[in-house]
């Protein structure tokens, strides 16, 4: 962030998200928070048509695990002691929005310079969310499938493209 | 002289920046919650436009929402009082910088032709009023994501594209920083200007201009890349000369959506529907144009059937050559803004200072270095040891130049830098192992696409 020059609060470009952080794809192809939740999709180990959906709820830390055939994950099993796959899904949002975010999102109780986001999460049951963020997976999908355009958009100027991490 | 624009500030500036600032303040609080404190400010924002053919209307609005009714009416002519400051304070800012670099620019005359995608922009237009009553502050994880179904509807619509990008952007710093009331610092002015562009576009017959076709030959001076989770766009500035010897300074651009996973270099990969575009930006090759269209506001629009890569042309010696005398073309009238100027420069015979070039005189140039993008070659420390830099001069609070490309001395060597360089791919050995890592995502999530969209 720019230290001189105009405010943070008076800069058409001040910059609001930190980009994200390079991480591999194969094992949780999908993190985001939203919706009051870190929710994402976990491949499982062992059939590649099957996934895991799996959410942790912002606040009350409500954890939910599911295939998206709606089956309950073994693992989780309706209890508040987190899975594999939620394990998974935290350390991919992690890599990729740095723990101070999802930390901040979660309204998870790290202590000063704490690094494991578990131990600020105070783990419930919640609703089986998997439709909804499965949904949601396909929807991100779906930005892929978008044509290109030529067309002119002016109001790139206020995004500039992400600066490299140095 | 260019110093001269870059130290004065024009006339009236600071005072209609502060009108906007007014506004913007009431924005954070919602216009639900108008204190006494407040209305004294927007009282005196209704003042400035007394004697102004708006006069009446803004008026009328601010004592409404005062009295706490906001309805979409009074939400355009907030947004429209607003742009009409801003694009006064771009046009004093171009004036001057253009008698500085001796800039000659055509004069705007096009009319518009009226666009009609009238049942698409009421879903966007309802969130953007629910965001204006919360205020910034109100802003939580329900109404930040509020914005969803209308962006899906507005992408998939050829028209309302440019409305579909800026929304999604938009909603992602929302629901990246939801709840807002626990945020320590708020981005004032960014989301003001996002929320009154975005109310601009979502109103029925928002004025849109139609491209000429053209023929020429098209040389690269530079390229600038934007991005938000959702998109990436390449956007390279150049000098069009024509048959009848007229050369006039140009951009032409693409983009791609793309999901935030997918940034740094690899994004050029979203960009594989332009191999010419990719192929001339890497090599700095000419274009042959033929019958591309070139809109009044100076947009080249990209296509790859009308365009054929030539010689290769260096682009700091073309604007040696060229730049200086090449016309310029004017914004769009609802694009002025000061945020819009993106101005090609060539500077050389500078000195270094702190993140600054120093032009001579005690006059220096702020480098806007968050704008040196993780897709491209150039860093800090090509910029700090260069002698010769084409760039854009922006204005953000302050005059900036964002490098496009760079000319240094490196360990007693000449080398040259310039952002698109990696359009093929990165050409340096560390980034292209990088590149190839990051690549295997976009490969992992199209697998993924092709199995769960198609089923
Ligand atoms: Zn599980």
């Amino acid at each position: 962030m720019t230290t001189d020059g105009a405010d943070f609060e008076r800069r058409g470009s001040a910059p609001v998200i930190a980009p994200v952080g390079p991480r591999k794809l194969a094992k949780v192809p999908f993190v985001e928070l939203a919706d009051g939740r870190l929710q994402g999709v976990v491949s499982s180990g062992s059939d590649i048509e099957r996934v895991y959906v799996s959410s942790i709820t912002a606040g009350d830390h409500g954890l939910s695990c599911n295939t998206n055939n709606n089956r309950p994950c073994g693992g989780l099993s309706g209890g508040s002691w987190a899975c594999n796959h939620l394990r998974a899904l935290a350390d991919a949002a992690v890599a990729q929005y740095g723990l101070a975010r999802v930390a901040r999102y979660l309204k998870a109780d790290l202590a000063d310079g704490g690094d494991d986001l578990w131990s600020g999460l105070h783990t419930t049951t919640a609703p089986n969310r998997a439709a909804e963020v499965f949904a949601s997976f396909l929807r991100h999908l779906s930005y892929l499938e978008v044509a290109p355009a030529t067309d002119p958009l002016p109001e790139l100027q206020w995004f500039p493209a992400a600066g490299a991490v140095r | 002289m260019l110093a001269d624009a870059l130290n004065s500030t024009p006339d009236g500036f600071a005072e209609a920046l502060t009108l906007v600032d007014g506004l913007d303040d009431a924005l954070v609080q919602g216009l639900a919650r108008i204190d006494e404190d407040r209305a004294t400010v927007l009282e005196s924002f209704a003042a400035a436009f007394g004697g102004s053919p708006l006069a009446d209307r803004i008026a009328d609005t601010i004592g409404k929402i005062i009295a706490g009714t906001v309805t979409d009416e009074h939400l355009v002519v907030l947004a429209g009082a607003r742009a009409a400051l801003l694009g006064a304070a771009h046009d004093a800012l171009r004036v001057s910088l253009d008698a500085a670099l001796g800039r000659s620019r055509a004069a705007w005359s096009d009319s518009p032709v009226v666009s009609d995608n009238g049942h698409l922009l009421a879903g966007g237009r309802s969130w953007l009023r629910e965001l204006a009553i919360a205020g910034w502050r109100g802003v939580d994880h329900e109404l930040a994501g509020g914005a969803a179904q209308a962006v899906q509807s507005l992408l998939a619509a050829p028209g309302t594209r440019r409305l579909a990008v800026l929304l999604d952007g938009f909603a992602a710093e929302l629901k990246a920083t939801a709840p807002v009331a626990t945020l320590p610092r708020i981005p004032v002015r960014r989301w003001a200007d996002l929320w009154t562009r975005a109310l601009l576009l979502s109103q029925d017959g928002y004025p849109h201009f139609e491209a000429t076709p053209i023929d020429g030959r098209l040389v690269l001076l530079g390229v600038d890349l934007h991005e938000h989770p959702t998109v990436f766009q390449a956007q390279a500035h150049g000098l069009l000369e024509t048959p009848d010897g007229t050369v006039r300074l140009v951009r032409t651009s693409v983009a791609a959506a793309k999901v935030d996973t997918i940034s740094g270099p690899s994004a050029w990969r979203m960009l594989s529907a332009f191999p010419i575009f990719r192929g001339v930006v890497a090599e700095h090759r000419t274009v042959e144009v033929s019958g591309m269209g070139l809109t009044p506001a100076g947009d080249l629009i990209w296509d790859e059937s009308r365009a054929a890569a030539g010689e290769p042309a260096d682009p700091f010696a073309a604007a040696r050559v060229r730049l200086g005398s090449a016309t310029a073309l004017p914004a769009a009238p609802l694009d002025r803004h000061p945020g819009a100027l993106a101005e090609p420069v060539l500077l050389e015979g500078y000195g270094h200072a702190e993140n600054a070039f120093d032009l001579g005189g005690g006059v220096s140039v702020a480098l806007d270095l968050d704008r040196l993008p993780a897709a491209g070659p150039l860093t800090p420390a090509l910029v700090g040891s260069s002698t010769a830099c084409l760039g854009l001069l922006r204005w953000d609070g302050r005059w900036l130049l964002q490098p496009l490309a760079v000319q240094a001395v490196v360990r007693k060597k000449p080398v040259a830098a310039h952002t698109g360089d990696w359009a093929l791919g990165p050409t340096e050995a560390k980034a292209a192992k990088a590149e190839a890592a990051a690549g295997t995502a976009v490969d992992v999530l199209r697998e993924r696409a092709g199995r769960l969209l198609r089923k």
